[in-house]
């Protein structure tokens, strides 16, 4: 499986998870969590997905979610899960 | 699994506390390029460097691409040249020639910096050590993105004075060199004792000739992350302090381990080690000197800083190599005027004094580092800055090094703009009394004797 971490920051708007979530499935991405909080007054949500039943590159999927991210108003980064593993976990 | 919140502190540390990976050096040997014909030996290091570091540029940004961790630098270093060259060049010039097709190479591949114009010299010194030393003022001004390294002594050897005289020449003629850029050459030139083979950072680095004939180092740096960790525990003990680097410094490493190892494994190169040190930039908050504020001095150089600094040198290791499976190279706390913001505002305080640095490099991972000193100092008063510092390397079995910047035409109360990575620096009075009949004694101080261990 190979894991990879979305995030969204940025101003709480209606249909966010909507328009990322759309994008995944058209991209035959499997979403496998979700969750958000809200850290000083600002939106931000996770999500871990798999991408490994999915046709397009990595660097396509950080650049459309990126530009995607642009239209809603928000910063959506794509990374590959390990730099989180090897940060909090021995 | 990871958790939100876990994922929020690292992209915070990433995009608000200057996180970073300093720098994926490629150490590659040039031992095999060795001919006594200088056309050919100079095809042959071109070719070497070429087909081994063509892919290391682009790798490395699709690493920083997918973890989303910026690699500020792509690096390349290699054998000492004084080994390499000392067959086919038979004057400077020669040597000069080296540095050229250095230079062209590094910049066909894109690198940032190629380090290794160098000679190890700490007991004695060849032929060939003597003639690309007496190269070096022009090799660097002749050249960007080449650095030079001089080990002048060890604990095992002893130093070197000769070699030590002749660095005090070498630094004001490198300066005088390259006089239009404010003395810019002395940035790329470093003197060291107990100089490592794997160290990653510039400009000291090489590739030492007991290393494997390529290897991947990384060099880790995230002064913010530590000085905003640390924001969090004010007014707590020394353990809690401790505790509070130590486990920043892991987490720190972790990033660093995470990157060596993809970089290792897509490059096809083994995997060296990992350098842990503080290497602070002039980015505000990127600074080594504001986490000895936030410790407790008022600014580095107060009274306490030598402790402070001492501590947050030893926390840096504790956490750092546990998170690595081989950590080497300098590891530690770097502390450059020039590049440090904090630094720089204390020595304009008036609370910094050269002497007061050289006392900190008791305690720290490098030296005397990025220092502008008049331009009208004596050769042998930098030759005897340099005899002090090595001392302290030897004697403490630690390296130590010297980069100082002699800038022709100005003085005391003037800066000097270097720009980028390097920063700019305010020009330090140096001590005025003479060590003339010191320096000019000649021959080696013999190894202390502590380093007969056998």
């Amino acid at each position: 499986m190979k894991k990879t971490i979305i995030t969204v920051v940025g101003k709480d708007t209606v249909g966010i998870i909507a328009k990322v979530c759309t994008y995944l499935a058209e991209s035959g991405i499997n979403i496998l969590d979700i969750s958000q909080t809200i850290v000083s007054g600002f939106f931000n949500m996770m999500m871990i997905v798999d991408m490994s039943a999915t046709g397009k590159e990595f660097n396509q999927v950080a650049d459309d979610l990126e530009s995607l991210g642009k239209e809603i108003g928000v910063v959506i980064k794509c990374q590959k899960e390990e730099i989180f593993d090897s940060m909090h976990r021995i | 699994m990871i958790n939100v919140n876990e994922v929020i502190e690292t992209n915070e540390m990433i995009e608000k506390e200057n996180l970073d990976v300093r720098t994926i050096t490629l150490g590659i040997s040039l031992l095999d390029c060795i001919t006594s014909d200088l056309d050919k030996l100079c095809d042959n290091i071109y070719n070497k460097i070429y087909e081994t570091a063509k892919d290391l540029v682009k790798t490395g940004d699709q690493i920083s691409r997918e973890y989303g961790i910026p690699i500020v630098n792509k690096r390349i270093s290699i054998t000492p040249i004084a080994l390499v060259g000392g067959a086919a060049c038979k004057n400077p010039g020669d040597f000069v020639r080296i540095a050229g097709t250095l230079d062209k190479v590094a910049k066909e591949v894109g690198v940032n910096f190629i380090g290794g114009y160098s000679a190890l010299v700490s007991k004695g010194m060849t032929e060939a050590d003597r003639l690309l030393i007496e190269s070096i003022p022009e090799a660097l001004a002749s050249t960007d993105v080449v650095c030079s390294s001089i080990n002048v002594g060890s604990t095992k050897t002893g130093i070197n004075m000769d070699a030590v005289r002749l660095m005090g020449t070498i630094v004001k003629k490198t300066a005088e060199a390259t006089k239009e850029k404010d003395s810019l050459g002395c940035a790329k030139l470093v003197i060291f004792c107990n100089a490592p083979d794997d160290n990653p950072f510039m400009a000291g680095a090489f590739h030492g000739v007991t290393e494997a004939d390529k290897i991947i180092n990384v060099g880790v740096s995230g002064p913010g992350v530590v000085k905003t960790a640390l924001e969090k525990v004010r007014g707590e003990n020394f353990e809690v302090l401790c505790e509070t680097i130590k486990k920043t410094a892991f987490k720190v490493t972790r990033v660093g381990q995470l990157v060596a190892q993809e970089a290792s494994k897509r490059l096809g190169v083994p995997f060296g080690i990992i350098d842990l040190s503080l290497a602070p930039t002039p980015a505000i908050g990127d600074s080594v000197a504001d986490i000895l504020h936030e410790i407790g001095v008022e600014h580095a150089g107060a009274p306490g800083t030598t402790a402070a600094l001492a501590l947050l040198n030893d926390q840096v290791k504790k956490g750092g190599v546990m998170a690595s499976s081989y950590v080497g190279g300098l590891s530690g706390a770097f502390i450059p005027v020039s590049e440090d913001q904090g630094m720089i505002n204390a020595v304009e305080a008036g609370a910094l004094t050269l002497e007061k640095l050289e006392a900190m490099t008791c305690v720290c991972s490098v030296g005397l580092d990025m220092i502008a000193v008049p331009g009208d100092t004596k050769d042998t008063t930098i030759a005897g800055i340099i005899a002090d510092e090595m001392a302290i390397g030897m004697i403490n079995q630690k390296t130590t090094a010297v980069r100082l910047i002699p800038v022709i035409g100005k003085g005391v109360g003037e800066t000097v703009e270097f720009g980028g990575l390097l920063g700019y620096a305010p020009i330090m009075p140096v001590n005025r009394f003479s060590c003339d009949n010191f320096v000019n004694r000649g021959g080696r101080i013999p190894a202390p004797v502590h380093s007969f261990k056998n």
